[in-house]
Parts: structure tokens; C-alpha cells; sequence
């Protein structure tokens, strides 16, 4: 079984970013990037299937710049046997994304679809769920649990009331949450090798999909910043605040 | 104009995110309809019929959308969408599962989580674990939203909207639920409580979780919640998280116990209105955005503090 994980290159999760004074953006200048960490849960989960025996090939893909060739390494570092990436400067939205993930698909006929659930980055939590809907392919969405069968998969969803487990044919796409797994490192040898794995680069036009933003974003701002406010001496000092100052309880 | 809001609810109650989602629809304007597709749902058609700003209340009641699996709650909205101009659903677990399903098949984009409504076509949405705010316009004919409650009171009763069956649509049945574990308790929801009491790592194991912050929680008459941390190392289940990738809580006081306040946390909590945090660790980033802060060993402060109230 082939098993297609598309990754996304983000601003590393331990940045704190901060707005362009103009408000025309984030500044990424010089700020370090990382693969998304719920795509990091989808490439671990992907490679434990074909450690057990379950997949036979894990395909990498990501959209994007060209430096996305180093999440896509990345990936193949991990275990990814091979890589695709879908090269453009363009801004791509979820659903432009969906679209081009959808062509690969087409093209590659992966039985699985294992990717996370938002990107760290817009916050959008949108894509995997576009693509099953775009394929007409049943979704579990934010997986804590992925039980994979020959014609079906078994996953446990984490939900507001705590979890649910639903049962869904292949082929079909997965979203990871983070307690589904604890990714590994990649060793240096790994590293390595993935150097001299295949990486095939294609253009959005190659797949005939419009990528065109549907959203434009007028105006980026920072979000009102809390003063921090007083320390105080012992839990009495604590309840009297509570009490009288800000009246909360 | 006309606004399409799909209800929340578990076939017996509609649920309050559903009020606060009504209420993001009012600030947009127009008519306002809302679906609740369920089974055995009617109780809950009539619930949504006595909010205030509600004109219609669509009802598919059919055995299909029992568990309101997103591939046939898509199939039955997308037919529907034509006659509107927005569709929304609050970005719970359930809005953020099913939304994108029906934004994609409409071939439109899905504007999440958004905070504040600037205009029919142009809305305020947290990015980057709410670090920065984007205003984003929609060129799409139908704009498909989903809403952070917190940012939207919920709407009054007071409305007597009528009701009308819909046909349900062709069965998909794509997935099934073969198995729930929904936490049992007497305590708040914690996304609607006014007071949360949450613990991180600093508690150290789940023993200690209970043994402090569950006779807190109970003083107080709290909703209980976590840090990542804590819901990691396995003291409390997944569905205490609050954080960027959790829960987003904005209750009127939020003690946060033995956590440090790390950005995706903080993601989830720091609209609260008064934020309390006890930490032994003076540095902690907690402190940094904590109206009260109180250094000290949480093991003697919160039973001094549970024993004091």
C-alpha cells in the first residue's frame, strides 16, 4: 500500500513572530523554519505503517518555494522513500493546495492520504478535509489512534468531549493530532541518504490547477498585548485582589 | 442577504456554540437561517427556533445523520448552499471537521476561526498561535466561515423562527462511529465556564492533578483544564487542553497552576478576562501576561488557597 504524506514548511514552532511595522506582513526575515509539527506525526506514522509491514512505499510532497526542498529531505530523512514537490513563489491557500495534493493523488494512487491536521503557520486547519472532499474519500480527522486494515482504517479522534473512534474504507485521507505519535530524529546517516533519494520537482501548471488566492489579506496586525499585571505576596493578598479588585469571585 | 448557520448539538440539546456563532451571523446582517441535521433531533429544532435573530430553522431528521458524519452533513449542505451567502459553524471540533468539506465542493475558500466581522466580505482571523491578527477579504460568492465562540457572546431567547422539514439527502455513509469516550462530569463545560482552573506540568503527576485542583475546581465551581504538558504526560485526558491547538477558553478568571506559559498555550487562554497564575519559577512566561502572579510552591499554595475560599 502507498502511502502519500504532504508536508508544509513553517516557521519553526519555538519562533515567536512578530508583525512587519508597516502591517503588510509577518517578518520572516532571517527566522528559522521547520516542517509543521502535526506533518512531523503524519511522516512518523507513515513510517512505522511501512515498519510493520502494512505500507510498501511512503511518498513525500510539498507545496511551495524551493527551500521546501529541505522539509521534503527532511522527510526522506525520516524514512520518506521518495519526494515530489510542487515548486512556486506563489501565496498558496488551503484549497489551492487541496487542489494540487488532489492531481498528485490522481497521479500516484496512494490508498492513504496521512497529513496534520492545521499547520502552525494560518492556523486554517482546512487542507486534509478539502482533499477528501475534492477525492469524494471519507476523512478522520485529528487522530490520537490509526489501526490501519487491508480495505479500511480504524482511527480515534480526539473531539471537544474527549474521543471518538470511527471506522472509514479505503481509501481515505487521515489528520494527526499530537498524541498520535512521538516522531523520531533523523540520524546523520539517514541524513545521508536521504541526500541521494528521488526528488522530483514539477510546476502547478504541469498538474493543470488554478492555484489563484480567494482571499486577500488587507491588513496584518499584532493582537492587543496584556500588561502583565502585579505579583503578590501570599494566597490572603491573592483572595483580597480576587475579591475586591477584580471582583471574580 | 441571507446567512445559513449549522447547529451544533447532540440530537437532545443544541449546544451554546451554536448562540455565539448566531450572534457572529447578526454582525454580518440579513436573514438568518439555521440547520439542525440529526436524528430525534426536534427537541433541538425547537431550541434554535427561540433564539433571538433566528428567522427559519431547517430540520433533516434521518438515521444517516445521527452521528453527523461530515461526508453526508457535506452532502446534505452543499445542495443548500446556493440560496446563501454565507454558511457558518462555530470552530469546534465538529464545525473544524465537516466545514471544509463543504467549502471545498462549493470551490470557495473557508475562513477560519474568525474573532470580529468587519463587513459582509471582510473578516478578522488569529494567525500564527494568535501572535498576529490577519484581515482577510473574500472575493468567493458564498463565503464559508468558521467562528471562535469566545469572540461572540451568545445570542439571547426570545425569537420564534418557523420551522420546516428538509428532505434528507441521498445516504453517503462513507464512516461510521464505532466507539466514543466522552468525559462524564458535573463540573462546567470548559468552554462556556466562567472560571477554569488549569494545571500543567509543574503538578507532576495525574495523583496530584486530582488531589489539588479537582477540590479547587469544586470551591470554586470551576471548569478543570490543562496545559499540553500535563495532557502529554498522560495526568488528565485530551479534552482538558487549552491551547492553540486545544481548546480556546476566555473565562472571567483563569488560575493556571505549574505552567510555565509557553506561546501555544498561552494561544488558548489569554483573552480571559483576569488571569492568575502560581508558579515557583519567577520567570516563568505566565507571569508575563497574569494580572495576579503568585511565586511559590504550588503543593502548599493551592490547598492554602482551596481551604481559604
Amino acid at each position: 500500500m502507498k502511502i502519500l504524506i504532504p508536508v508544509k514548511r513553517v516557521v519553526d514552532y519555538n519562533v515567536k513572530v512578530r508583525v512587519k511595522t508597516d502591517g503588510t506582513g509577518i517578518d520572516l526575515a532571517n527566522v528559522k523554519m521547520s516542517m509543521n509539527p502535526f506533518d512531523e506525526i503524519a511522516v512518523e506514522e507513515a513510517i512505522r505503517l511501512k515498519e510493520t509491514g502494512l505500507a510498501t512505499e511512503v511518498l513525500a510532497v510539498s507545496c511551495g518555494v524551493t527551500a521546501c526542498q529541505e522539509t521534503l529531505r527532511t522527510a526522506m530523512a525520516l524514512g520518506a522513500d521518495r519526494a515530489i514537490l510542487v515548486e512556486t513563489d506563489a501565496e498558496l491557500q488551503p484549497l489551492a493546495v487541496a487542489k494540487l495534493l488532489k492531481a498528485l493523488v490522481d497521479k500516484e494512487q496512494p490508498k492513504l492520504v496521512i497529513l496534520g491536521k492545521q499547520a502552525i503557520d494560518d492556523d486554517a486547519n482546512q487542507t486534509g478535509q478539502m482533499l477528501a472532499a475534492l477525492l469524494g474519500w471519507p476523512q478522520a480527522t485529528f487522530a490520537s489512534k490509526v489501526v490501519l486494515g487491508s480495505d479500511k482504517v480504524t482511527v480515534t479522534r480526539e473531539v471537544d468531549g474527549g474521543l471518538e473512534t470511527v471506522e472509514i474504507g479505503l481509501p481515505a485521507v487521515v489528520t494527526t493530532d499530537l498524541r498520535l505519535n512521538e516522531p523520531r530524529y533523523a540520524t546523520l546517516p539517514n541524513i545521508m541518504k536521504a541526500k541521494k533519494k528521488p526528488l522530483e520537482i514539477i510546476k502547478p501548471a504541469d498538474l493543470g490547477v488554478d492555484i489563484a488566492p480567494r482571499l486577500t489579506t488587507l491588513k496584518f496586525a499584532e493582537p492587543p498585548k496584556r500588561q502583565a499585571g502585579i505579583r503578590v505576596a501570599d494566597i490572603a493578598e491573592l483572595l483580597a485582589k480576587l475579591k475586591n479588585e477584580a471582583k471574580v469571585i | 442577504m441571507s446567512i445559513l448557520v449549522i447547529a451544533e448539538h447532540d440530537n437532545a440539546a443544541l449546544k451554546a456554540a451554536t448562540l455565539n456563532t448566531i450572534t457572529a451571523a447578526a454582525r454580518i446582517g440579513g436573514d438568518i437561517h439555521v440547520l439542525v441535521a440529526g436524528h430525534g433531533c426536534a427537541a433541538v429544532a425547537q431550541a434554535a427556533a427561540q433564539v433571538a435573530g433566528v428567522a427559519k430553522v431547517l430540520v433533516a431528521d434521518a438515521g444517516h445523520y445521527a452521528d453527523q458524519m461530515p461526508e453526508d452533513l457535506t452532502a446534505l449542505v452543499v445542495p443548500l448552499a446556493a440560496a446563501y451567502s454565507h454558511i457558518l459553524a462555530p470552530a469546534t471540533s465538529q464545525g473544524k471537521n465537516f466545514l471544509p468539506r463543504v467549502a471545498a465542493l462549493l470551490d470557495v475558500a473557508q475562513i477560519s476561526d474568525i474573532v470580529a466581522v468587519e463587513s459582509a466580505d471582510t473578516f478578522v482571523r488569529p494567525i500564527y498561535a494568535g501572535n498576529a491578527l490577519a484581515t482577510v477579504k473574500s472575493a468567493d460568492a458564498i463565503k464559508v466561515i468558521s467562528v471562535r465562540t469566545t469572540a461572540f457572546n451568545a445570542a439571547g431567547s426570545g425569537g420564534s423562527a418557523v420551522i420546516e422539514t428538509l428532505t434528507a439527502a441521498a445516504v453517503v455513509c462513507q464512516s461510521k462511529v464505532v466507539g466514543r469516550e466522552i468525559s462524564k462530569s458535573a463540573r462546567p463545560e470548559l468552554a462556556a465556564a466562567k472560571i477554569i482552573v488549569s494545571g500543567g506540568r509543574g503538578l507532576a503527576s495525574g495523583e496530584n492533578y486530582h488531589k489539588l485542583m479537582e477540590p479547587l475546581a469544586d470551591k470554586l465551581g470551576a471548569a478543570l483544564g490543562a496545559s499540553r504538558a500535563a495532557v502529554d504526560a498522560g495526568f488528565v485526558p485530551n479534552d482538558y487542553q487549552v491551547g492553540q491547538t486545544g481548546k480556546i477558553v476566555a473565562p472571567q478568571l483563569y488560575i493556571a497552576v505549574g505552567i510555565s506559559g509557553a506561546i501555544q498555550h498561552l494561544a488558548g487562554m489569554k483573552e480571559s478576562k483576569v488571569i492568575v497564575a502560581i508558579n515557583k519559577d519567577p520567570d516563568a512566561p505566565i507571569f508575563q501576561v497574569a494580572d495576579y502572579g503568585l511565586v511559590a510552591d504550588l503543593f502548599q499554595a493551592v490547598p492554602e488557597l482551596t481551604a481559604a475560599l
